[in-house]
Parts: C-alpha cells; structure tokens; sequence
C-alpha cells in the first residue's frame, strides 16, 4: 500500500522535475535542491549516490578508508579476521602474466538489482530510494541468505554481544550488516567517512557524489574517462565503479 | 495435648507467613530522573508519553531507517541525549541497570526492552572508545601484509 503511494509520488515528482528541468536553464538548480534535504523529507530517486574509485591512485599498503570505516561504525574485532566484521576490504589483485599488481577497496558496491535485496525473506534488506543497499536490523533475523547471495562477499554477520556502539551507527548481534555508504553523513549533507579519509591522505583514489546529476564531479569523470563494474557480467548496474582494472 | 499445641503453633506460622513484612509491601516506585534544566516535560504531555512513547519512537524508526527523514522531535537518539545524564560522580547507568532512564521504568513493569542490544545507552559524548577496534585495526594490518606476502590471494 504504501510502496504503491510512494511509486506514484515519485512518478508525479519526476514529471514535475522533468517539466523544471525544462524551464529552469540546465545544471543550476534540481540537483542542489536534491542535495540540501530538509531533515522530515524523505530521500527521492532523483539522486543515486555512487562512487568512484581510482586503483591507479589506491596505495597498496594504504588502509586509511578502513580504518576510518572502522572508526565511523566503532567496528571491533574479537581477534577472528574471519568472522569479524568488514565494511571494506582492501584486496590485491595480480596478474599472473605480466606481474602488474593493483590494490582497490572492496565494500557494498550498492547494485541497483541487489541480490541481497531479492533474496531477503523477511525485507530486512533493502534499496533506498537514492540507491543505497541498507539492512533493517530491526527486522533481520540472521539468516545470512544475503551473504550467501552476494557477489562481493560484502555483508557480515555480528557473532557476539556487543558495547560501545555510536548512536549513529547501531549495531548488535545476531544480525547481518556492511557498508551503508554512511547514510547517517549522508543525510547531513556529508560526505562518506572513507572518502574523507582517502582525500584527507592526500590519495584522492575516492571520488562520491550523485550518478544521476550528469554535472557532479563523479558523473563527469565517469563520462570522460569511464568507470568499470567488478563482475559486469552479473548486470547488477552497481553504484561503485572503479578504474584502472 | 500435644495436638493442640501442635495446631495452634501451625495457626500461628499461617498467620505470620500471611502477614506482609514490614516495608516490603510493594515494589517502590521507579524514580524518574528529570533532564537538567527541563523539568520532565518533553515533546508530548507525560501522560502521553507514559502510553505512548514506543509509538512514537516505532514510527519515527521506520521513517528514519527506510526514508531518511531524520527529525529530532520523536527521534530515539534525542530520548538518550536529553534524558540520559551522567550523576554527580559523572557516572552514567548502564541500560541493565535501575537507575538507567529507560530501564528505571521497564524494570518495574517487567518489560525487557532490546533496543539497547545495538543502540547506545548514552549520548555520543559520553560513549568511550571501544577497546577492542585497536585489535581489529591490528588484525588488518597483518593480514594486508600476510596477503600481499601471498602474491595479492583474495582471502
């Protein structure tokens, strides 16, 4: 019922940002209107945030975007790398042949038809409308099928009780999590904390913005100098693309 | 003889058992802590808030998780940070405990709540570094180093 109200809400708004498109001159106005989000207006699919990364640019022994991952969700590990949680993980890729190695972070790459999402018995795992794959833990069970079904190997499962949590990032056992493209900075006009990290450490291997907004910064770039999904051949259409594989 | 002694002390062990102890009649009232400089008066009247305030925080959760619509008025973040304080030690109560804003209440009506399995019990400010992220920082290194060493196996 409700899903049906907000399809055709969002039908009706983009008609009328269709029709604004028109009338107000190109580039100036719909998406600084998409991006400055009054707090008790629900996110649209006007924007699909997304994100860009250079493996020309990502240092092999650099692990800043984790650790500041880590640090933004108080991830803590229990001494088990296997099992503990991972938003990021930075992974070496080498060619055999010619010997050439690049490193590139891996997290939720954000597909627009998610796996997780279709697999989800209970639809604890879901897309929101601005394209970001999120998992409802007040309605996740642990049944881990999102985990079986992902491509990436992106998700985790939280095995043990846990303290310390930040009230913006609420995590607890019993429960799968991963990347949430920080959707608590998101919503403050913020921009992820491994994007910070990464331009902060002067890397500049991460660019964020709005893939639907053919004048942001990564839409541009992806156009000029293209941007490749990990596993294409799945078509997922994933929100994170990188260059240099 | 020895039956009627024997009756009328049973008679008198019933009547003493029956007999509430002194003091402990009932479970005293939960004392509410009043949020400093606000008086108990928050975004709805008390009487609406006593009923109604998972409502409201239930409503609110579905909005925020799945809409983004992140207002302060009913928002379960804003509850710890005006009603969740430090006392004069500037220690603050664990969720577990009594004297815990949240708990004070659902202890008394024996009501267990979850929330505080994944959220935080107290405002942002007041929550201490997890002593466990160094090791996973540790953990990471090695294992980057220990892959890399590899040749770049995806592990």
């Amino acid at each position: 019922m409700s899903d049906k109200i907000n399809s055709s809400r969002r039908e009706f708004l983009g008609k009328s940002a269709a029709v604004g498109a028109i009338t107000i001159a190109p580039g100036i106005l719909l998406h600084q209107v998409a991006n400055a989000k009054p707090d008790d207006v629900a996110v649209t699919d006007k924007v699909r945030w997304g994100m860009l990364i250079n493996t020309d640019k990502c240092d092999k022994g650099c692990t800043d975007c984790i650790d500041a991952c880590n640090n933004e969700h108080r991830l803590s590990g229990f001494g088990r790398p296997e099992t503990d949680a991972q938003y990021i993980r930075k992974v070496t890729l080498r060619d055999k042949q010619t010997g050439h190695e690049l490193s590139l972070p891996l997290m939720c790459q954000h597909c627009e038809t998610a796996p997780c999402v279709d697999v989800c018995p209970t639809g604890a795992s879901f897309k929101r409308a601005d394209g970001i794959a999120l998992v409802d833990k007040h309605i996740c069970i642990g049944c881990r099928y999102c985990m079986m079904a992902c491509p990436y190997k992106a998700r985790s499962f939280v095995h043990e009780n846990l303290t310390n949590q930040t009230l913006s990032a609420p995590r607890g056992k019993g429960t799968v999590e991963s990347c949430t493209l920080c959707v608590h900075r998101i919503d403050k006009d913020q921009i992820p904390a491994c994007v910070e990290a990464c331009s902060k450490g002067k890397h500049d291997a991460m660019i964020f913005g709005d893939l639907n907004d053919p004048n942001s910064k990564i839409s541009k770039e992806l156009e000029k100098h293209g941007g490749k999904q990990i596993r294409a051949d799945l078509q997922l259409n994933t929100a994170v693309r990188y260059q240099g594989i | 003889m020895t039956n009627r002694i024997l009756r009328i002390t049973t008679l008198l062990l019933g009547l003493f058992l029956l007999y509430p102890a002194p003091g402990s009649a009932e479970t005293p009232l939960p004392t509410i802590h009043e949020p400093e400089g606000k008086g108990l008066k928050c975004v709805e009247p008390e009487e609406v808030m006593r009923r109604d305030h998972m409502e409201f925080i239930l409503h609110q959760r579905d909005e925020t998780m799945h809409e983004g619509i992140r207002t302060s008025k009913y928002s379960f973040a804003e509850c710890i940070n005006c009603h969740v304080e430090p006392d004069e030690k500037g220690h603050i109560a664990s969720s577990k405990s009594k004297d815990h804003f949240c708990n004070g209440c659902h202890e008394y009506a024996a009501v267990t709540i979850d929330c505080f399995e994944c959220h935080a019990d107290r405002p942002q400010k007041h929550i201490k570094r997890g002593k466990k992220t160094a090791t996973i920082q540790q953990d990471l290194h090695q294992m980057l180093s220990a892959n890399n060493d590899n040749g770049g196996e995806l592990k």
